[in-house]
């Protein structure tokens, strides 16, 4: 399995790792990526890393200092390193395409410099093809005050994907088969097993809707095949955090993976959620949470007594698990908690229920269900299901779905409730009807009965985060309401793996334009089978999950299957700036657009105060999501 | 042997094709917007002193516009019974579906060439389909469609039930074949997936001569129903 120990690095990578852990002054750092033999699951492959390891080193930095990052490109394909969350003029942000950043060729380097205009926890990796599954790293930014909560120790808990195979070997498998990967796919004993407990009707009718779909229920995950690493290491290596009893350690979570959302929790401890992507909120205690790639918690965990305890993150398809260990000495290790049962998504998990519909509605020719305009297959009519549990949140993705834009725009500030991954879990989200077994299967081992639904699984007594409970530290200054909404649907086909914002690739879009200043609302409208964790670079939004003038600043938010999140912001970080799904692969085959924030009027001389050339534009060429294209030719 | 000429040809110009798409062995290398799926089944039968069945499909392209590659025949006896090649231009329509155009050869036979069109996707159910209409350069005119269906019945052991069926619009005597439908296949394939990628299979084929067809066949003192059990391969890249 893959470690930095087990890394065979060019002389020069090595030389480079030794100087960045010895930065020349705050705020430096030299950073070489370069390819490296690892080990993966017993196979020594080449991977691309930053400084000869997966993952790179942390970069530390202080609010208010300027940082200085020289990458070297040792490779022989273009790279790039892209700071995730970080606010900076739009040509440091390093995403090729975007605002004169062409990547950096082979055999050159590049100086980051900008200040550092925030503090809390993010990550960096590679922005060019499919290479962030293996350049990346995490960054630690120590506020200029001193934090609002204490801690007694500070680790990074950096989680990780990697597969022994070729990362674009992954995309030819997936575009030749999207099943490829999927080795949990219902078989004819699984419709057996369905129709004995069931009955052969309900069995067959269920089997019958997702055929008329062409969809598949047993598609959590894309890619199989993966380790989960926590820093690089592996279940076995077991990473460990070291404290004292009576101590309170914060663990800054980073989910730096390719294509794993994670369910996290520590058996014997509650987490106190204190920041979300790197800002800081209302502590909230919970048992468990979700993040998806590229979102950042930090917990503190105050462990009590001298008892080692498992940091344990299984993906949502689990399909494995990554574990550190909080303990009082190396060695010490403590037990691992059982593997949940992986979940089967329902049609709730696509706005739909079986509940008192014709299932030959569905049928009707809308192949690819989520690809129409007219959403009115998509039963929204049907408030039976909708109002389950009177849930509001229900009724507001039902307007969604209906596309009733000046109603939408009438909800104020903070009373536009969001569908937060969590809310669903258990039978409350889903019209328990159509599914009997939905809370049962929850805690029943795996081949007995599968838990239903996106985010279902957890016991019903554990306190699972929730978008809801995410209230920014100190209220927002601008709360005005939006002066436009801009709809995004997420789009796709994984029949033939394409990925899409609107029904366009990123190739074919053109890129969403606001003025500066603009307060615009994002309304994510996931129109896939999948969960995609949407990211916008340069800014944050604020999530519109009920917390008025509190609501939590995020920069990458996860939009569950067949559900509406959205965010509003004020736009004032000028430049062009990627907004897409952060699933690599959904990114690299399409799922992108370009988000331009108009510099103001007083910008002159094709400059803008902050840096960035005029005019904004968006260049496909070389971009992430232009797979292959001809990114090769994108350097300087 | 003539057939293995023969096979070689529609193998040869579709390795030549992969050769260009092949990705690299890093990840930007140049081109990778170019993606295949080229499948290949290769199966004997125990008959007719030893029958040889290959059928090529798969198409090398992006998401839209793509070129299929397409060859099927059989030897027989040590003689190549027949033999067809399509070079096709497909583009993506709709979200399961291609249109298809191109040209059919019939190096066996008797070497006709036929114009070809038709469409191929996945209908609801999971059913993979194709129906493609021919033109040949002599006036004659058929149409063929498939189906075939993925029931896994584990992870690996995969049943692949599937069907097809030819019609003419006109006679063709010298294959002796009459207008209407003229011949179907059935057939449950059983293949274990040792890769994605590979999997030997074994198959139960129904074949019958139907209408006219099947009157030739009988008044020529043929059989018009033939069952078998094959031994193949099955592999793509």
């Amino acid at each position: 399995m893959i470690s930095a120990r087990t890394c065979f690095a060019a002389t020069g990578a090595l030389l480079a790792a030794v100087m960045a852990a010895v930065p020349a002054n705050a705020g430096e750092y030299r950073l070489t990526v370069s390819t490296a033999s690892v080990e993966v699951d017993g196979r020594t492959v080449e991977k691309m890393t930053i400084n000869g390891s997966i993952p790179g080193p942390v970069l530390r930095f202080r609010e208010g200092e300027q940082a200085t990052i020289t990458v070297t490109n040792e490779t022989r394909e273009p790279t790039s390193v892209h700071w995730h969350g970080l606010l900076l003029p739009g040509v440091m942000d390093g995403s090729p395409g975007f605002n004169g950043f062409m990547g950096i060729a082979p055999g050159t380097s590049y100086t980051y410099t900008f200040n550092i205009r925030q503090s809390g926890t993010y990550w960096y990796h590679s922005h060019s093809g499919t290479q962030d599954q293996s350049v990346l790293g995490a960054i630690v930014i120590d506020p200029a005050a001193p934090p609002s909560i204490a801690s007694d120790r500070d680790y990074v808990v950096l989680l990780s994907d990697i597969t022994p195979e070729n990362s674009d070997r992954v995309l030819h498998n997936l575009k030749a088969d999207p099943g490829y990967y999927n080795y949990r796919k219902r078989t004819l004993g699984d419709f057996l097993r369905d129709a004995r407990r069931d009955g052969l009707g309900a069995a067959w009718r269920d089997r019958a809707d997702w055929g008329a779909m062409r969809m598949d229920p047993t598609d959590l995950a894309d890619v199989t095949g993966y380790s989960f690493l926590v820093n690089g290491k592996t279940p076995d290596e077991n990473e460990t955090f070291l404290y004292s009893a009576g101590e309170k350690v914060r663990l800054r979570l980073i989910n730096g993976s390719a294509m794993t959302i994670f369910d996290v929790r520590i058996p014997g401890a509650k987490m106190k959620v204190v920041a979300s992507d790197g800002n800081d909120v209302h502590p909230v205690t919970v048992d468990e949470l979700r993040i998806g790639v590229a979102e950042r918690y930090d917990v503190i965990v105050e462990p009590a007594g001298g008892n080692p305890l498992t940091v344990f993150a299984e993906p949502v398809d689990r399909t494995g698990y990554a574990r550190a260990t909080l303990a009082t000495a190396p060695g010490m290790e403590a037990a691992i908690p059982p593997r949940r049962p992986r979940a089967l998504l329902s049609m709730a998990d696509m706005g739909m229920t079986h509940g008192g519909h014709d299932g030959a509605q569905m049928n009707h020719d809308h192949h690819q269900m989520m690809n129409h305009d007219g959403h009115d297959m998509m039963n929204h009519g049907d408030h039976q299901m909708m109002n389950h549990d009177g849930h509001d949140m229900m009724n507001h993705d039902g307007h969604q779905m209906k596309g009733h834009e000046d109603h939408r725009m009438d909800h104020g500030p903070g009373e536009h409730r969001n569908h937060a991954p969590q809310e669903h879990r258990g039978h409350e989200g889903h019209g328990s009807h159509n599914m009997p077994d939905g809370m049962k299967a929850a805690a029943a081992p795996e081949g007995e009965a599968r838990p239903v639904g996106w985010a279902s699984g957890f016991p019903p007594d554990a306190k699972v985060l929730a978008y809801e409970d995410l209230r920014r530290h100190h209220a927002n200054a601008d709360n005005r309401a939006p002066d436009r909404t801009v709809e995004l649907r997420l789009t796709g086909n994984m029949e033939r793996y394409l990925w899409s914002l609107n029904d366009r690739r990123f190739q074919e879009a053109s890129p969403i334009r606001v003025r500066y200043g603009e307060r615009v609302r994002i309304n994510f409208v996931n129109e896939t089978m999948m969960a995609h964790p949407m990211h916008l670079h340069g800014m944050f939004f604020e999530l519109e999950n009920g917390a008025g003038a509190y609501r939590p600043l995020k920069d990458t938010v996860i939009v569950p299957p067949g559900k509406s999140v959205s965010v509003i912001l004020t736009a004032r970080e000028v430049g062009a700036w990627p907004l897409h799904c952060h699933l690599l692969y959904h990114m690299v085959s399409g799922m992108m657009t370009g988000f331009i924030v108009e510099p103001p009027e007083t910008a002159q001389g094709g400059i803008t105060p902050d840096g960035a050339i005029l005019p904004l534009a968006v260049s496909h060429e070389g971009a992430a999501a232009h797979h292959g294209g001809h990114a090769a030719h994108g350097g300087i | 042997m003539k057939g293995a000429v023969l096979l070689s040809v529609p193998l040869l110009a579709v390795s030549l094709a992969a050769a260009r798409a092949e990705p690299g062995t890093v990840a930007m290398d140049h081109g990778t917007d170019i993606f295949r799926k080229i499948v290949t089944e290769l199966d004997y039968a125990a008959r007719d002193g030893g029958q040889w069945r290959w059928h090529v499909d798969g198409w090398i392209g992006g998401d839209v516009e793509r070129v299929w590659l397409r060859s099927s025949g059989k030897v027989a006896d040590s003689e190549v019974a027949s033999a067809e090649l399509q070079l096709l231009y497909g583009r993506n329509v709709h979200p399961f579906w291609d249109v298809l155009v191109g040209v059919r050869q019939d190096p066996e036979p008797d070497g006709k060439t036929w114009a070809a069109a038709g469409v191929t996707g996945l209908a609801p159910y999971f059913f993979e389909t194709d129906a493609t209409a021919f033109l040949s350069t002599d006036g004659d005119a058929a149409l063929r469609l498939k189906q075939s269906l993925d029931i896994p019945l584990t992870q690996k052991f995969i049943a692949e039930p599937h069907v097809e069926l030819n019609v003419y619009a006109n006679d063709m005597p010298e294959r002796g074949i009459g207008a209407g439908f003229s011949d179907v296949e059935l057939g449950m394939k059983l293949r274990y997936e040792i890769t994605r990628k590979f999997a030997p299979y074994a198959a139960l084929t129904w074949e019958r001569a139907l209408g006219e067809t099947a009157s030739r066949a009988r008044a020529a003192g043929e059989g018009v129903e033939e069952t078998a059990l094959r031994l193949g391969i099955r592999f793509w890249f």
